[in-house]
């Protein structure tokens, strides 16, 4: 703590402001109905899908599991509705390619009360308990990556956890789900941050919240107990505020080394909706069957957040919201810096749709209308990217299709494709999305040269034995320092670029 | 599916942009530099009208024939061919003839900018390189100065402006000294290094001396500077770092011997320096992207100002300072990449 963060803002370096466009914070979320027919994809989370537990024709009500954890990167699901199970089948995902899909087709007469818990003691349990209820709930980051809950706060033990930081920034245009669920669910969210550090064991926690939010601010700041274990801390308004490195500097002052997560600086990160929503559930023994989503955008007549049951479709939410059915429409799931425009109103909703949002034709328009320059290295984006990279040179090399270089000298890995450079440039130039293509061709290439390195080891070994039978017992070669030359080993590796220390076969014998 | 089946927009993040173009940047420079126009304007008259109209309309044609020859759309709508004809016009003589003018357009554009690809490909400023090739080409006529205000600027031209193409401008001195008393036809620079005389400092700051078309009104083109850098359209960093570094040295060395070395407002309201400083050092495409290479190159910039004004042949500096620096860019570039978040030194 220095002099200067009594009077600073608490922020990270870089970043932009885009304009808020945050009109939906002021009215209370809503309740959607149950779709006719509800769509759970198998895959909703980052690691294994669900193994479905129910078969066709099999009844089920609110909140029994019908999909099981595969493994310990996986998470399972739970009925929406009281319904019937209709089909087990592919059907369209958001992000493009058809997945397998559990079909519920809805009873009229379903209500909202939960039939399927197991009210437990939450005091009694330990922190393996604790993550292993999280598992049950079916919990995933409810800020949009979706990654498995309980994997997250499970943390390697030579890692001590000083904080757990509660991620109340919502940085992203637009979205005001996680605002809203902070007025309305501050005690299960104070709840929630209390299971989690019991779960990591953290001796505090900080809730950051962008000052744009001072009603959140105030509210959870009234609200936190004695002791002073947990704080509410106001952080700048700047995007991407809620970027885990990003609040993590904000927050609490530490940088997490390049490569590295917030772990590694004895912190860990945590949505506030993910917090508040496992507060509520965990004593309930409940698994996950709803989130709130923020439905807007000028292309929507009655925008707000709703609790909308997973797997509504699309089209249903829309015609709830009051979609303008104009010809031409842009649908994003998740904010518009970092969201995902999806092909089809078939896709539901799932475990990671923050918002929704509808742009209409005249945006669009407008997208279309402008020109694309050459850079003219005006330099914004390297003053936009908050990972202190290069944009301008990175987004030069790709189009000279340098990806190697970009990765090693211009740390292109270090890219989190927040969007910021984009959104800047001038020039019109889409740099974070060459900057995608680039990190998969790169990864791409990764991927080969690890199989052709592991097939190569795998030979010159089987070289090695052979040569080995040869040999004297007492073979003084490698008292004198001389090497057996496996040119056949040295030619491959200077083929794969110069990696052939990696595959060197006995690379302990020098003098 | 029906016929009204929405036509869905399939884009990547980010869906949302801040409105700043390219042309809008341009836009606002071409703004920012009309007061300065119209006051040299006001100060030479008709010469002055006649040669940055022509200089600025051979800009524009030439990057379209250059359009035209390589079959490519127009380039015009993004401004920037104004910005170099203005620029270029702004540093030339109010009389330069106008067949040298287009000489200079020609140059300035087909040079220094579509030879590399068209906006920012170009490693130099066009306007400077335009200067530069009429400098090596025509010394006379671009040391030729006329008197500011003469009383019938707005009646009659300078003989030399219409010079007949490939000919030889008349001499003026005679005209010259009968438009206004006592013109010695020198620049506040030329009189210092070679005759020791300072100019005062209002003199520079109602506009009453003999310079360029553009550099006598320092008041307008920092206004001008103001208004970019409010914007967010200029990088502040450069003319504070070119001003700065010029003034701190021109401070030293006024220290050092007070007789010789003028103060350091002479040094930053004589020439070229504010209107090189504020307007052509800060063209993005062939300066730093990096924050740390833009304070470095501004830097560079006044040091080698100075350094030429007091030391070397010529009298004025700044040209040949940010052409230098110019191509200095890449390799300063080079050198001061951000420092990554969360990266240690040592690796």
């Amino acid at each position: 703590m220095n002099l200067f963060s009594l009077t600073r803002r608490k922020t990270f370096a870089r970043g932009v402001h885009p304009a808020s466009h945050k009109s939906t914070a002021g009215t209370p979320i809503r309740r959607m109905p149950f779709a006719p027919r509800i769509l759970l994809p198998l895959a909703q989370h980052i690691g294994k899908p669900a193994v479905p537990i129910v078969s066709v024709g099999q009844e089920v009500v609110r909140g029994q599991p019908i999909a099981r954890a595969d493994g310990f990167l996986s998470v399972p699901l739970h009925a929406p509705v009281d319904g019937v199970v209709e089909a087990i089948e592919l059907r369209p995902s958001a992000r493009g390619p058809w997945t397998e899909t559990i079909v519920i087709r809805t009873f009229e007469a379903s209500t909202q009360e939960v039939r399927w818990s197991e009210p437990r003691d939450m005091d009694a349990l330990s922190a393996r308990e604790i993550l292993q209820a999280i598992q049950d709930t079916g919990m995933v980051g409810l800020g949009g990556a979706a990654f498995p809950s309980h994997a997250k706060l499970s943390v390697p033990e030579d890692k001590p956890i000083h904080t757990l930081v509660v991620n109340g920034c919502e940085c992203e245009p637009y979205l005001t789900c996680d605002h809203r669920l902070m007025l309305e669910r501050s005690a299960d969210l104070m709840r929630g941050i209390g299971y989690a550090m019991r779960a990591v064991g953290a001796r505090q926690a900080v809730i950051g919240i962008e000052d744009n939010k001072p009603d959140a601010i105030a509210s959870l700041a009234a609200m936190v107990p004695e002791g002073g274990q947990i704080r509410v801390v106001a952080v700048k308004t700047k995007y991407p505020q809620g970027a885990e490195k990003m609040l993590v500097k904000a927050a609490l002052g530490l940088k997490v080394p390049a490569g590295g997560l917030p772990a590694d600086v004895g912190a860990v990160v945590n949505n506030v909706g993910t917090l508040a929503m496992l507060g509520s559930l965990l004593p309930q023994g409940q698994g996950m069957t709803e989130r709130v989503v923020t439905v807007t955008g000028p292309g929507i007549k009655r925008p707000g957040d709703y609790w909308v049951p997973l797997g509504t479709p699309m089209r249903t939410v829309l015609d709830w919201a009051g979609a303008e059915s104009v010809s031409e429409r842009e649908i994003i799931l998740g904010g518009p810096m970092m969201g995902q425009a999806v092909a089809s109103l078939d896709v539901p909703v799932t475990k990671g749709v923050s918002g929704i949002l509808v742009f209409d034709q005249r945006k669009i328009q407008e997208e279309e209308a402008r020109k694309r320059y050459p850079c003219i290295k005006c330099g914004e984006c390297v003053k936009a990217c908050p990972m202190g990279l290069n944009p301008s040179m990175l987004g030069m090399l790709a189009g000279a299709r340098e990806y190697d270089l970009m990765g090693t000298d211009y740390h292109l890995g270090d890219c989190f494709e927040c969007g910021c450079c984009t959104y800047v440039c001038p020039s019109n130039i889409p740099l974070v999305q060459q900057f995608r293509v680039a990190k998969a061709i790169l990864r791409e290439r990764a991927q080969a040269i690890h199989e052709a390195l592991a097939a190569e080891q795998a030979a010159a070994q089987a070289e090695l034995a052979q040569v080995m039978e040869h040999l004297p017992i007492d073979d003084e070669s490698h008292l004198t320092g001389q090497r057996f030359d496996f040119g056949h080993a040295e030619g491959e590796g200077r083929k794969l670029g110069g990696s052939r220390h990696k595959i060197n076969p006995h690379p302990t014998d020098k003098p | 599916m029906t016929a009204q089946t929405p036509q869905i927009q399939l884009r990547t993040s980010p869906h949302m942009k801040r409105g700043v173009t390219v042309e809008r940047i341009m836009l606002n420079v071409v703004l920012a530099l009309l007061p300065i126009v119209l006051f040299s304007i006001w100060q030479y008259g008709l010469s002055a009208l006649a040669l940055i109209v022509t200089v600025t309309a051979t800009c524009v044609v030439t990057e379209r024939l250059f359009n035209r020859a390589s079959r490519s759309a127009s380039t015009l709508s993004d401004w920037s061919a104004v910005i170099t004809g203005l620029l270029l016009a702004l540093t030339l003589p109010p009389a330069f003839p106008l067949w040298m003018g287009v000489v200079a357009g020609v140059a300035a554009i087909g040079l220094g900018k579509v030879l590399f690809g068209g906006i920012g490909f170009n490693v130099f400023n066009p306007a400077l390189v335009g200067r530069a090739f009429v400098q090596a080409a025509f010394p006379v006529a671009i040391t030729t100065w006329v008197p500011a205000f003469s009383p019938t600027r707005f009646s009659e031209f300078v003989p030399t402006t219409f010079t007949v193409p490939l000919m030889m401008p008349p001499d003026i001195s005679e005209w010259a000294r009968q438009a206004l008393d006592g013109f010695t036809g020198a620049t506040p620079l030329a009189r210092w290094k070679f005759e020791n005389e300072l100019t005062p400092v209002q003199d520079f700051l109602t506009g009453a001396v003999t310079a360029s078309a553009g550099e006598t009104s320092a008041i307008l083109i920092l206004l001008g500077g103001f208004y970019l850098a409010a914007r967010k359209f200029l990088d502040w960093r450069i003319p504070v770092a070119v001003l700065g570094s010029a003034a701190v040295l021109a401070w030293a060395f006024h220290l050092h011997d007070p007789g010789h070395f003028p103060e350091p407002a002479f040094v930053l309201l004589s020439g070229g320096l504010m209107l090189g400083a504020v307007f052509m050092a800060t063209d993005m495409a062939t300066s730093p992207v990096t924050p740390l290479g833009v304070w470095l190159y501004g830097i560079l910039i006044g040091v080698v100002t100075v350094s030429i004004r007091y030391f070397g042949g010529l009298t004025e500096g700044i040209m040949y300072a940010i052409l230098f620096a110019n191509a200095l860019v890449p390799l300063i570039d080079q050198y001061t990449q951000p420092k990554v978040f969360g990266q240690r030194r040592s690796s």
